[in-house]
């Protein structure tokens, strides 16, 4: 369990970071440590201006999907957000920046949520990483 | 056998998976080894991923009952 569990996100539609936010937890809940690099459209997602928005669903969810996931959501289901927000309570979850992407997309490190601890490259990341998995979302 | 004292009570119905599991792993925190908490919750992945994490973390699951559509589980801290 030592092994941090890793994610790069790069998706930045709801239901990929929704799903990405509950693996976290589940892994934050075990004591397994969580890194994330946020790049590409999951870093946009990042924004504190944009956090909150809706960011639509993978293409794959259609029309039927719109319907479950909001349905969910009505039921009171977290959003990500809030679901790594409890995460990163639970300590062992390190949120980091791509730089690359922050340069795409023209953001600083300001214009990010707080959830977002620091900006790094790809080389620290796989350090951070040592042997444990690495999951591309 | 000294009966087993339930000391916090989490009411995790109507909340998906893993939010049970977060529930429980914030609140054991706080315990004293030895005690115990209650924990209701509707997710039926819950039943699962409660023993899971206990056989992970070492929390023993004391007792899991289901009443229908609510499972109870009571958990003491390590």
């Amino acid at each position: 369990m030592d092994e941090p569990l890793n994610l790069v996100l790069f998706s930045g539609t709801d239901d990929k970071l929704q799903a990405a936010a509950v693996l976290t937890a589940g892994a934050a809940a075990l004591g397994k440590p969580v890194n994330i690099f946020l790049q590409y459209w999951a870093l946009d997602a990042f924004r504190a201006d944009r956090i909150a928005s809706d960011h639509g669903l993978a293409p794959e969810a259609g029309t039927a999907g719109r319907e479950a996931v909001d349905a969910l959501a009505a039921a009171g289901q977290s959003r990500w957000a809030d679901t790594l927000r409890q995460a990163k309570e639970l300590g062992g979850v390190d949120i980091e920046a791509c730089s690359l992407s922050m340069d795409l997309l023209h953001i600083d490190q300001g214009d990010l949520d707080p959830l977002v601890d620091g900006v790094e490259g790809v080389t620290a990341f796989y350090l951070a990483a040592g042997d444990g998995h690495v999951v591309f979302i | 056998m000294p009966v087993l004292e339930i000391t916090q009570r989490i009411d995790a119905r109507g909340l998906s998976c893993p939010m049970p599991i977060v529930k429980t792993a914030q609140a054991i925190r706080l315990l004293e080894p030895g005690s115990a908490i209650e924990l209701l919750a509707t997710d039926a992945g819950s039943v699962k991923d409660v023993a899971a994490w206990c056989r992970t973390t070492g929390n023993i699951l004391v007792e899991q009952t289901s009443d229908g559509a609510v499972y109870r589980f009571v958990i003491r801290r390590k």
